[in-house]
């Protein structure tokens, strides 16, 4: 039968035989996660980025080396998925001279476009009435 | 190889115990010929619907402001309303359900000799989410206030925001219509994919699938890859519309640029994803017809992918006078120019195949050819627009339209025709007329030319687009003009009197027509060498693939045509 | 009528099993989807550097924890890919409930994080932060309770030592869900 067949061959070509040791894996990310976390609090901004981001994509590629088996995966999936992430860079790049830019030659795009929502408004209120106050002693 | 065939006989103990009711056999069925007829005969209903708006919007354009037989006066909503419909209706709802849905669903298992899908009953859900959308898309016209009016293309700020539109439950039921679509075509797209990629015949390497096929998979995999973007772009403004959030308004720190990138994004590679289909249908027809072989497959299918690649950069040709940056339109330009080479190399490449052959002009083949003369002047005319700087005059005018048509019209309507009328006798296991058939196809293909061409002139002469009535404007309110408008609409009446034509001969065929058998058409791909129609499971014995299909009149066989499973 | 397996479903002529194969196209389509609207998120938030001050006000604290448990949550799912491997349907099974426990944490821990934003003002409606915050982490939000529903049936397979394919194969998908917080936590919540 269809199903015991599958199960009774767990490793066929190709795939896991022996298994890597996934909670060391687990220990590695989540110390990542602690210095994605603390990096930002130093407050230097290339730190911040690369503590964030940086360790954002290493931990992306331990998961889907290790968790999802991509690097004993058939090199036709890592195509599939490198091909579309690429689109998403090409999407950026043909979207942001319009969207991301707020002027270019000729044109500039009206002060509207930067809302700040009703909470910080009011909180800049608050600010600005205390700074008054202070301005006054 | 890891994985082999569980067993290559139909497993017999599971069928025919008991003959299925009628609602399991033919409303309930995951069986894939009949999901394909499913996508068939809603798209074909939808196209009724899609039709008489273009009737009446036509009425409209010729004789303004007169009541329109079955419909009544047509006030300036109802004319945004009926060409927003018209549009996204032909495009979603008939051409992708009959050329990808309907032909994928029945062909593919077919051709590459498998059994049914991979996940038959995905495969009738995505049928279900598909008539859904419909049912959906459908009752968005009878809502308070009617149909959603700002064209398919829904640019905000007018579809995100209901004092503009005018129609708040109808443009959210559009949103909601359109969403449910992808999601359909997602979901069977992942059925043509793996199946195609895994479940070939044994014997069947990638370079014997016939080229339908590949041109099937190429397009889901497009329309996959698009999508994305304009489903998180649909979401956004369902909840610019609903929940009053600021994706598409400029006010609030959102931006309505966006929404025209993340729909054409989608939208360019969206008229490959149908075109291919139909191209493909033709392929497969000149092939038998002419009883020749594809000419050059394999750089056939290298082109089809690298259209493909190609149709992700060029989509902002939509958007030159959008106020995008004018050196991206630069950038664009090129582009677009660039991917009219390899579609010009395809149809090279068809009168290749055709050159030398032993030519029949049945009805399928008359069908296929109409395609590529009428493609041809869609395809060229669409450098014109490609081009930045004529762009500047030409957007938003009747060239477009015409343009658009020309291109959509082979695709939507004369490559359906083709394919249902090749493959009829396999589908239905009896014969149309095809005498009939050809009054059809006169009777469409005539009248369709008499309908664009006066859009091509009324275009050049500065007709904008998506206007209800031109009395405003004393330069397009000419009797010159005004004559041509009547022409086209005269030439659409005739064009759809024409069409019961081809109705009756499909109705009549299925129930009374000639009796047909496995091979009518003496085809070497697999679907022809099972019974017409095909029974449940396909074949009692899975074939075995020996050859490539277009393997016609090879020098010294008795024959003229050699099955890709007969061996050798 | 019959919806017993096809035949087409056990031929691999890719060399990859069907259902896996499956899955890496869906990954296809989700990568495009969540790629649009994050792409649309990072050009906007590059554009309008104003945003920060907004940025200030999501939860660090609950968006680490929630990427915590996450992390934990995976590596649950691949123990329980390597339990289905070895034939241990049932051991497969308490894994993948597991996991499931873990994306309902993450959905308490979000319920509770967006309810105390909402209180204080931070609604959907209050501006283009707000609307890409709550639409993003929300879209994300929908795949992981997905993924939970679709894990269950799964299990619920699995504990009978039936399909048990399917383990690795909604692992997979898990393991894309995670990817995605992954880089939404720092775009969201660090980027201040």
């Amino acid at each position: 039968m269809a199903h015991a067949a599958q199960a009774a061959h767990p490793a066929p070509a190709g795939a896991h035989a022996h298994h890597r040791n996934y909670v060391k894996i687990w220990a590695v990310l989540t110390g990542l996660l602690v210095v994605s976390v603390t990096g930002p609090m130093v407050g230097i901004r290339v730190v911040t980025l690369v503590a964030a981001f940086g360790v954002a994509l290493v931990k992306a590629y331990l998961v889907a080396k290790n968790f999802m088996h991509l690097d004993i995966e058939k090199p036709i999936v890592g195509w599939m998925l490198g091909l579309v992430l690429m689109l998403m860079v090409l999407l950026y790049a043909g979207v942001a001279p319009d969207v991301q830019k707020s002027a270019g030659q000729r044109w500039t795009k009206s002060d509207k476009f930067h809302y700040v929502s009703p909470q910080l408004q009011k909180a800049e209120k608050g600010n600005q009435s205390e700074h008054e106050r202070g301005a006054n002693h | 190889m890891a994985y082999e065939p569980q067993t290559s006989h139909a497993p017999a103990a599971a069928h025919g115990h008991h003959e299925p009711s009628f609602f399991h056999k033919y409303l309930w069925s995951t069986d894939h010929k009949i999901i394909g007829f499913q996508y068939m005969f809603t798209g074909m209903a939808l196209a009724m619907i899609g039709a008489f708006m273009a009737y009446v919007f036509r009425m409209q354009l010729a004789f303004p402001g007169a009541s329109v037989p079955g419909y009544g006066v047509v006030s300036p909503a109802n004319y945004n309303a009926l060409i927003t419909n018209h549009g996204s209706i032909m495009i979603f709802w008939v051409a992708m359900p009959v050329l990808l849905a309907g032909f994928g669903n029945f062909l593919i298992p077919l051709m590459v000799g498998a059994d049914d899908m991979v996940f038959p009953r995905i495969n009738r859900l995505s049928y279900q989410i598909f008539l859904l959308s419909a049912l959906v898309l459908v009752s968005s016209l009878f809502v308070k206030n009617g149909g959603f009016g700002g064209a398919w293309t829904a640019y905000p700020p007018l579809s995100a925001n209901q004092t503009y539109n005018l129609t708040p439950l109808g443009s959210s039921l559009w949103v909601l219509a359109v969403a449910l679509e992808f999601v359909a075509f997602l979901l069977g797209g992942i059925n043509f994919i793996v199946t195609s990629m895994n479940s070939r015949a044994q014997g069947m390497k990638a370079f014997d699938v016939p080229i339908v096929v590949w041109m099937i998979v190429i397009a889901s995999i497009l329309f996959m890859a698009s999508v994305g973007p304009l489903i998180a772009g649909a979401v956004m403004l369902l909840f610019d519309q609903l929940l009053g959030t600021s994706f598409y308004n400029p006010g609030r720190g959102g931006d309505p640029i966006l929404w025209q990138h993340l729909f054409w994004f989608f939208g360019h590679p969206e008229v490959y994803v149908v075109l291919l289909p139909a191209m493909g249908i033709v392929a497969e027809i000149m092939t038998v017809f002419s009883r020749k072989k594809l000419f050059a497959y394999k750089t056939v299918i290298y082109t089809l992918i690298a259209t493909g690649v190609l149709s992700f950069f060029v989509w902002a040709h939509h958007q030159f006078v959008a106020g995008i940056d004018p050196r991206m339109a630069n950038v664009f330009t090129v582009t677009t120019v660039l991917i009219s080479i390899p579609i010009a190399e395809m149809c090279f490449v068809y009168i290749a195949t055709l050159y030398g052959g032993s030519i029949t002009l049945s009805t399928p083949m008359l069908w296929a050819l109409a395609f590529m003369a009428e493609f041809l002047i869609g395809g060229v005319t669409g450098i014109y627009l490609g081009a930045s700087g004529l762009d500047i005059f030409f957007h938003d005018t009747y060239f477009v339209v015409a343009h658009f048509h020309y291109t959509f019209f082979p695709i939507a309507v004369i490559a359906v025709f083709a394919g249902i009328t090749f493959w009829f006798p396999k589908m239905f296991g009896r014969y149309m007329s095809d005498g009939w058939g050809k009054v059809h196809f006169w009777g469409t293909i005539i009248p369709f030319n008499a309908i664009f061409i006066p859009l091509f002139i009324l275009g050049a002469a500065g007709e904008h687009r998506r206007i209800f009535d031109y009395h405003s404007f004393p330069h397009l309110a000419t009797p010159g003009l005004q004559a041509l408008r009547i022409m086209a609409t005269v030439s659409l009446l005739v064009m759809l009197a024409f069409q019961p034509v081809f109705l009756i001969n499909f109705v009549n065929g299925i129930f009374r027509g000639k009796k047909a058998d496995k091979n009518p058409w003496k085809s070497n791909t697999l679907e022809w060498t099972t019974e017409s129609p095909p029974p449940h499971g396909n074949w009692a014995e899975m074939p075995v693939v020996y050859r490539g299909p277009y393997e016609y009149s090879v020098p010294g066989r008795a024959e003229d045509y050699w099955p890709q499973n007969e061996k050798a | 009528m019959s919806t017993a397996r096809t035949i087409a479903t056990t031929r691999s002529a890719m060399g990859i099993p069907t259902g896996r194969l499956a899955v890496w196209w869906v990954l296809v389509s989700e990568i495009v989807i969540f790629g649009g609207i994050l792409v649309s998120y990072v050009m906007h938030r590059l554009g309008h550097p104003e945003w920060a001050a907004e940025a200030a006000h999501t939860n660090t604290a609950a968006g680490a924890t929630n990427t915590f448990v996450l992390l934990t949550s995976s590596l649950s799912a691949v123990l329980g890919h390597k339990a289905a491997e070895s034939g241990d349907g049932p051991k497969a099974a308490r894994m993948l409930y597991f996991t499931c426990l873990g994306g309902l944490t993450f959905l308490t821990i979000k319920a509770f994080e967006w309810t105390h934003e909402i209180r204080e003002g931070f609604t959907l409606q209050a501006g283009g932060f707000w609307s890409y915050y709550y639409a993003a982490a929300g879209l994300h939000a929908f795949h992981v309770l997905c993924g939970c529903i679709i894990m269950l049936v799964v299990a619920a397979s699995a504990k009978k030592n039936e399909n048990l394919h399917r383990v690795e194969n909604i692992g997979i998908y898990w393991h894309f869900v995670d990817i995605v917080w992954i880089f939404l936590f720092p775009l969201l919540y660090i980027a201040k």
